[in-house]
């Protein structure tokens, strides 16, 4: 069998975003529920015009198709998955400077309003899913999706997320998912990343 | 263990900014379906009694082990459920309709309510029934010869059902629920997402839910992490056959 799609190193150390989040939930979250997307998407390619596509033409492709639920499952969270390490990195967090900045008072009036419709809408998306900071056209928004789902099927280009999973935060923070997303707000944020993400 | 305990203690003691946003966030449910009005105001001379009341556990918390160690279940139970039923009651008592039905009326009638009852209506009876349908060691019993009979009439063999069940949990993506289910006098396997069950007038099969297993991540993380089908199968160790038959029986009349 080919294997169009590997797993993607992981930006730090397994241990480097302690005690935010645990190598233990490292090694269960990276080492084996994104490896398995990627070794069950692999599979579900294997031999089929999909291996010829990029993650990205997947995704777009086999979305909202019901007969193709177990293909975007896969893909869409592979991507997730590599986007919330990036989303990430240690000593990060807070307050952005810059152009993402001017443009996060601009589209909510001033960055605590920016953080608590952020952690608002992780604490309140039923179930599993993600929450997004997202570009749409030159203004900024936050929204939730379920599951696998990811906001560039809909136009919307992702600038940071936060997985929302039970299983991101369930062995360091057991049901309390509102202390989980404080936390990675105020102190593990990537804003370089989300930085590079916003388009001219 | 202690790692875990010092990164709940860290987080606690950073400060909150977010107060309005946060300070009922230990139960997230509550905070996302509670209605707008504040219930403490329909109520100001005394706190709205509680219409729906969560009942204890029928078995010790290390009742399941080593299948379900204790301190799922007292998550689970003390946390998870707990949130369920108390953001329940906040939605009744800012709402009449909710407040005089049942939670079995309020599932058959679920369409017509926001989704707040939908989630915690569902999930108040989702956990009552699995709580209700394990048990501990000397209480398990088998499956009676009615039901096994209708186990062999409609997958082949109990095996064959187990599988079949099994494979609907492991095959759910995200959060829900896997169930063996009578319908017509017959027994299907359905799954549902989140905390919707076959007693919901929206559900895709809709019956009488005998047998249901719980495939949240957080009914099984502690112990098994990503394998979620070890959990699947270890999990009819614990099924309590005696309350399964009793069930079985009523909707087969």
């Amino acid at each position: 069998m080919s294997a169009p799609f590997s797993l993607p190193a992981l930006p730090y150390a397994d241990n480097a975003l302690e005690p935010m989040i645990s190598a233990e939930t490292i090694g269960f979250h990276y080492g084996k529920h994104h490896k398995t997307y990627v070794d069950n998407l692999n599979k579900l390619v294997d031999g089929k015009d999909l291996a010829q596509m990029s993650l990205e033409q997947i995704i777009n492709h086999s979305a909202g198709k019901a007969d193709m639920a177990g293909v975007f499952n896969n893909a869409a969270q592979i991507w997730n998955h590599t986007f919330y390490w990036n989303s990430l990195k240690p000593n990060g967090g807070g307050k952005p400077t810059g152009k993402i900045a001017a443009m996060i008072d601009k589209a909510f009036g001033d960055y605590d309003k920016f953080k608590t419709e952020f952690a608002n809408a992780a604490v309140t998306q039923f179930g599993s899913g993600w929450a997004w900071l997202v570009q749409e056209g030159d203004t900024l928004k936050i929204v939730k999706t379920s599951n696998a789902e990811v906001p560039f099927t809909k136009g919307q280009k992702p600038l940071l997320t936060i997985d929302v999973w039970e299983h991101a935060y369930y062995v360091d923070y057991r049901n309390l998912r509102a202390k989980y997303v404080e936390t990675l707000i105020d102190k593990l944020m990537n804003w370089e990343f989300a930085e590079k993400n916003l388009s001219a | 263990m202690t790692l875990q305990i010092k990164h709940i203690a860290l987080a606690k003691s950073a400060k909150l900014t977010l107060a309005a946003a946060l300070a009922v966030a230990v139960f997230p449910i509550a905070q996302s379906q509670a209605p707008a009005a504040p219930a403490a105001t329909a109520t100001a001379a005394a706190p709205a009694p509680a219409v729906f009341k969560q009942a204890p556990l029928p078995y010790a918390f290390d009742a399941l082990e080593p299948v379900i160690d204790k301190a799922t279940m007292e998550l689970h139970h003390g946390r998870h459920h707990k949130a369920q039923y108390d953001a329940l009651n906040t939605i009744a008592a800012g709402n009449p309709d909710v407040a005089k039905m049942s939670i079995e009326q309020l599932l058959a009638n679920v369409s017509k309510f926001p989704a707040g009852v939908r989630n915690n209506a569902g999930g108040a009876w989702n956990h009552d029934f699995f709580w209700q349908i394990m048990a501990p060691a000397d209480k398990r019993g088998s499956p009676s010869a009615a039901l096994l009979q209708r186990i062999v009439a409609d997958f082949g063999s109990v095996d064959a059902m187990k599988t079949q069940f099994n494979t609907g949990g492991a095959t759910r993506f995200g959060s829900g629920w896997v169930w063996l289910v009578v319908k017509d006098k017959k027994l299907v396997v359905a799954s549902t997402p989140n905390q919707d069950n076959p007693l919901m007038d929206i559900a895709e099969v809709r019956g009488t839910p005998i047998i249901g297993n719980d495939v949240w991540e957080h009914a099984y993380y502690l112990k098994y992490q990503n394998r979620r089908g070890e959990y699947l199968a270890n999990w009819w160790q614990v099924v309590n056959w005696n309350e399964v038959n009793k069930r079985f029986d009523e909707a087969m009349k």
